[in-house]
């Protein structure tokens, strides 16, 4: 196989998790956005650890998994908290920090 | 070029399957109106993508995906959109005002790293997958790499506590 043809579904899923983390409103989406980058650059380290034959792409794999199931934890227990302060989980509405 | 004797192709065929169902499912989490949808749209990319882990003869990883990520991150997605009582139907504001800016900036970062890719990667193969043993890996782990396994280990523990710090009430 091209290693190519990983690369490529690797940038497509990633620029898709882009649009949506651009695009989406609801900061549940936002978070689901972020989750389909990460499995893109799983994608990209594996097929980098299968072309050089060497493990290293496959444990950073694993680290980026844990650190992914860390990072949605903290992040789901923050839109709790913003959804009981306001009642809405609107990122739109996050606006204390403009000038 | 690349002529088709040189490419594997039953792999291939498996590969494009897989990956025109993930992109397919991937597009629907961005642009669903249903949360629960987006929600099973994403389970769909991630099943997706334990597979091409399997393709990429990276079995553990795999494995890993689908208890970690379809098994526990899915949960907690459905536990969120849940509590913060999400309708279960359509819903018509789940995009930002400038939601259309996103479309641009997506096709420019896609256009450069197509371009780039296939300009450094042009027609690099992928030997036949030599198998990762799961014992090599653990190795690999525990050895070289052990000191930031520790380290991930104290980001999950802070990040449990902080989940409950931050969520529970008082």
């Amino acid at each position: 196989m091209l290693i190519n043809e990983f690369l490529l579904l690797g940038a497509v899923l990633f620029c898709i998790g882009v649009y949506g983390v651009i695009a989406r409103k609801n900061a549940v989406m936002v978070l689901m956005s972020i989750e389909l980058i990460l499995n893109s650059v799983n994608i990209n380290l594996l097929a980098f650890s299968q072309l050089h034959n060497n493990l290293d792409g496959n444990v950073f794999a694993l680290y980026i998994i844990a650190v992914a199931a860390a990072e949605v934890g903290v992040g789901l227990a923050m839109v709790l908290l913003i959804y009981r302060n306001r009642k809405s989980i609107s990122l739109d509405e996050l606006s204390e920090m403009k000038g | 070029m690349v002529v088709a004797a040189d490419l594997n192709v039953a792999q291939n065929i498996g590969f494009g399957i897989i990956a025109a169902f993930m992109i397919a499912g991937a597009i629907n989490v961005v642009r669903s109106s249903n949360v629960v949808h987006a929600a099973l749209s994403l389970v769909a990319v991630m099943a997706g993508a334990a597979a091409q882990y399997l393709l990429l003869a990276a079995e553990f990883v795999a494995v890993t995906q689908v208890l970690v990520y379809i098994g526990a991150v899915m949960i907690l997605f459905l536990f969120g959109v849940m509590l913060t009582r999400a309708r279960v139907g359509r819903e018509t504001d789940l995009n930002n005002r400038s939601w259309a800016l996103g479309i641009p900036v997506a096709l420019l970062m896609l256009g450069v790293m197509v371009y780039v890719l296939i300009d450094g990667f042009g027609d690099d193969h992928l030997e036949p997958a030599a198998q990762v043993s799961t014992a090599e890996l653990s190795d690999s782990i525990f050895k070289p790499f052990l000191l930031p396994f520790w380290a991930l280990s104290f980001v999950l523990l802070a990040a449990v506590i902080g989940a409950i710090v931050l969520a529970r009430k008082d």
